[in-house]
């Protein structure tokens, strides 16, 4: 009854000053398609270049107009009123137009080809050789961490936690994850991402890869130590003084990615007892298989067991279709719009299990709950992208410590009462509730 | 033992999930008239602004009821027989208790203004206050909201989100005079001015004027001034929900009169939150209580006797927290809005509107309260310097160790404390410990 057409509000409707950013969004996606289709070198180029600058310019444009006008703070107004955020049909034609675009990268790319050949210039330039379909991905993805950074940059221009993040993955992805392996090239080095690491890019710790970097002496040997000492050494040691965010809110180019372009789509994760569940299942035996899989490969490397190739080759192989490319691309990024920014992250990522099974048992990282004063509202809970109900814990008085925590910190901007903190306080009393309300033992998930 | 529940919000919540931890082979029976379901009633705001659906506004999943055998009733109680120990529901269904609770919380007090029953002139406490808010204020432009306490700002701030112009009616000479200090009020009515409010303090509502269709048009002020208003927003406070109480013929006063664990006249009913009145408060404490904070203490308070281990309430040092637009605040303690004698008052401001301010006693230091806009401060750590009757010096140099701001933040400490030495060049500050970047403590 009463609550009916509260669940229903009317939808909100668009300020006309904003139609005037999005109008040029949309010409640059239409000037975009033009490209793909220009067979004409030159002129295809001309549209490319033009798609991005409208597209740049647009969504900086609409950021500034959208969060400018007021003061700064946290009011996501009308966020669970407009369709592109509310799971409407501009919020599934979104995720239809990104999920489309990786099935053409990954199997059709003959169909991107006109607008591979537009980079070639720019490929030359930077990695000395012509462009391929992961350049051009990489220079989209690129973009969007930067554009849509400097989006999340004037949002957020009220907390410095925020934007000193923000800074931190925009510089990660420019430099470390699009710069650097483009230099590398150049140089006639490999091609390393120095800011992935095992089990994420779970290639770099193959006996193949390995094999190939130390074949290449010099920068490759270092390559390989520095893959070893980041995922054994560093990331254990990182996150018991910062938690698991060091990598997933500060490095990592999938978090850069949701932290910028899937800002707007973070309330959209499910907080369901049965979607934690799911997270159980499918993360950590993933982890498990890749790490069985990297395990397999080293053994039929030393020889010991003749023939297992058999089983390394196709799992394999399964392991770069289905979690590598579907799971990863299609399924992380493309549905943004429709499960949130951290899909991925939260159900698939080996990296993340890894890290945030060293953030729950071995590290000082904690999300503090202030006394007794959660009202129970429920902003905490919508503003996490990794699906955390996060007022179950505050309402309790208690620390929020879960593997799956990247340590964003919106839950803390978005509290109205001044109740959540993230700290990295000594491990004695961690799970120390708070004295102000006595928690029940009820089982709440 | 049947233990009913009569109101599902935080005191009835808490009492229920509290009398199921300390009683698990307990019948516990939990009636709502307003809502299936429990539901977070500060939280109101946020689904009007659209940054929560009413999924979220609920602080508990629906399976979390049955798996924790609570029964959930969704009808009204029409009437209690306390000698027969029985509820008889608006269903018809009757129900007997052995133990019962009044957590019926509050209604929306009105002043009896000429015009206030006009079609879009309300209060706003529940669900249907805000439907029909929703309803009544969309694609309208004007509204004017009587009442300069809690209500008053978020009902502004809700308005304002969507483009309706708000006149805000405020009776005082400056803004939650009762409550705050003057500093405190100036900097929230600067900051509700900034944020495009007509923010009219000295001003009251005379008369609510409609239309031929029965609709509201416009309000005239005390200051004899018509203002144009296709909604009007009462918000000068709420007052004890007692019809049914005064109707089983318990004994009520503004509450519903309870005795130190929270008893009412009548054997086996017990009432607590907003509802309850202490016959006897505690020194400094107010008899009626109606927070949100204080519902949860009452009901987990409660729950306690309920169970056999009768419990008197005792609520410790003051706590509250608020947030106006963008500017939060936090209270620890006590902190009088009128000057009082042996109390010293410190005050700092910051000029991009953050105030910190501590009370202690002239005549031996110890801290006695604080307020803030703008900063978090660790309750905690008050909570214990409190106890603790720490003096202003010690707590001042310890100050980080209570700063809960995100991590970045400006640490504003040491200017604290040379504007402190510069009112209070008497009192000496003990050297400060720092908050360094591998943690609070």
């Amino acid at each position: 009854m009463s609550a009916f057409s509260v669940i229903q509000p009317p939808a909100a409707t668009m300020p006309a000053g904003e139609k005037l950013p999005l109008a040029a969004v949309a010409l640059g996606l239409l000037a975009l398609l033009v490209a793909a289709a220009d067979a004409d070198v030159a002129s295809a180029r001309l549209s490319l270049y033009l798609a991005l600058a409208l597209l740049s310019g647009g969504a900086l444009g609409w950021a500034w107009l959208a969060f400018g006008r007021t003061a700064a703070g946290w009011h996501p107004h009308d966020l669970w009123r407009r369709s592109s955020t509310s799971r409407g049909a501009v919020a599934w034609a979104t995720g239809v137009a990104l999920t489309g675009f990786y099935v053409v990268l990954y199997w059709f790319p003959g169909l991107l080809e006109n607008l591979i050949r537009a980079l070639d210039p720019f490929s030359q330039w930077l990695r000395h050789r012509p462009a391929d379909q992961w350049l051009l991905y990489g220079t989209f993805y690129t973009l969007a961490v930067l554009v849509l950074g400097g989006r999340a940059l004037w949002k957020y221009r009220f907390s410095r936690y925020h934007l000193a993040r923000t800074v931190s993955v925009m510089f990660f992805q420019l430099g470390f994850a699009f710069l650097l392996p483009g230099l590398l090239l150049a140089l006639q080095q490999p091609e390393y991402y120095f800011s992935y690491f095992w089990p994420l890019k779970y290639d770099y710790l193959f006996p193949g890869t390995v094999g190939q970097l130390l074949h290449g002496g010099g920068l490759g040997v270092f390559m390989v130590f520095w893959g070893v000492a980041m995922s054994f050494l560093a990331t254990p040691v990182l996150t018991y003084f910062f938690g698991k965010r060091w990598y997933c809110a500060w490095v990592c180019g999938c978090g850069g990615l949701a932290e910028t372009a899937g800002d707007a789509y973070r309330h959209l994760s499910d907080k369901s007892r049965q979607a934690w569940h799911w997270e159980v299942r499918l993360i950590y035996p993933i982890l498990g298989l890749i790490t069985l899989l990297t395990a397999l490969l080293w053994l039929g490397a030393s020889g010991a067991v003749p023939a297992l190739g058999v089983v390394t080759g196709p799992l394999g192989q399964f392991y770069g279709f289905a979690i590598g490319s579907v799971f990863s691309g299609i399924i992380g990024v493309g549905f943004y719009p429709l499960l949130g920014s951290r899909v991925w992250c939260r159900f698939g990522c080996p990296m993340a299990a890894y890290l945030g099974l060293l953030q729950k048992h071995f590290s000082r990282f904690r999300i503090s709950t202030n006394g007794g004063q959660c009202i129970s509202c429920g902003n905490c809970s919508n503003a996490c992208e990794m699906g955390i109900d996060v007022k179950q814990y505050a309402q309790r008085g208690e620390p929020i410590i879960r593997a799956a925590c990247v340590g964003c910190g919106l839950c803390a901007t978005a509290c109205p009462r001044g109740v959540l903190n993230l700290e990295n306080g000594p491990r004695e009393g961690r799970l120390t509730g708070s004295a102000f309300i006595h928690a029940d033992s009820l089982r709440i998930l | 033992m049947h233990l009913v529940i009569i109101g599902n919000g935080i005191t009835g919540v808490t009492a229920a999930i509290t009398a199921r931890r300390l009683s698990p082979e307990a019948r516990i029976t939990l009636l709502g008239a307003e809502s299936a379901h429990h539901y977070s009633r500060p939280a109101l705001m946020y689904l009007y602004l659209g940054h929560l659906r009413y999924p979220d506004v609920k602080p508990y999943e629906d399976w979390f009821w049955p798996e924790n055998r609570l029964e959930l009733v969704h009808a009204e109680a029409t009437s209690v027989d306390t000698a027969a120990r029985s509820v008889q529901l608006a269903t018809g269904q009757l129900l007997a208790y052995d133990c019962l609770l009044l957590a019926t919380g509050s209604v929306v007090r009105t002043a009896g203004w000429p015009g206030q029953q006009l079609h879009g002139v309300q209060g706003f406490y529940g669900l249907p206050d805000l439907e029909s808010m929703s309803r009544a204020t969309h694609g309208i432009r004007h509204a004017v909201v009587v009442g300069g306490g809690l209500i008053g700002v978020e009902l502004a701030e809700m308005l304002h989100s969507r483009g309706i112009r708000v006149t805000w009616l405020v009776r005082e000479q400056r803004y939650w005079q009762s409550v705050l200090p003057p500093e405190e009020s100036a900097l929230l009515a600067a900051h509700i001015l900034r944020n495009g409010i007509d923010f009219r303090l000295a001003t009251e509502l005379s008369e609510v004027l409609g239309d031929a269709q029965g609709r509201v048009r416009a309000v005239v002020t005390s200051t004899g001034q018509e203002l144009p208003a296709e909604w009007v927003g009462l918000a000068i406070g709420v007052q004890p929900n007692l019809a049914l109480a005064r109707a089983a013929g318990l004994e009520t006063d503004r509450g519903i009169l309870v005795n130190e664990v929270l008893a009412t006249s009548a054997p086996g009913v017990y009432a607590a939150g907003d509802c309850a009145q202490h016959r006897q408060p505690a020194p400094g404490e107010a008899a009626v209580e109606q927070l949100w904070y204080t519902g949860r203490m009452q009901g987990e308070t409660v729950a306690h006797t309920l169970c056999g281990q009768p419990t008197p309430y005792r609520r410790g040092h003051w706590f509250n927290s608020a947030k106006f637009f963008q500017l939060e605040y936090q209270t620890y303690g006590r902190v009088p809005a009128q000057p009082e004698a042996d109390i010293a008052s410190f005050c700092w401001q910051h000029p991009s509107g953050k105030l910190l301010r501590i009370n202690f006693r002239q005549s031996d230091n110890v801290v006695t309260g604080m307020n803030v806009l703008g900063l978090r401060q660790r309750q905690d750590t008050w909570e214990r310097w409190l106890r603790e009757k720490a003096p202003v010096g010690t707590v001042l140099a310890q100050l980080a160790a209570a700063n809960f701001d995100a991590e970045f933040s400006r640490q504003h400490e040491p200017a604290i404390r040379r504007e402190f030495s510069r009112q209070f060049p008497a009192i000496i500050l003990a050297s400060p410990r720092r908050k360094g970047l591998f943690g609070a403590q």
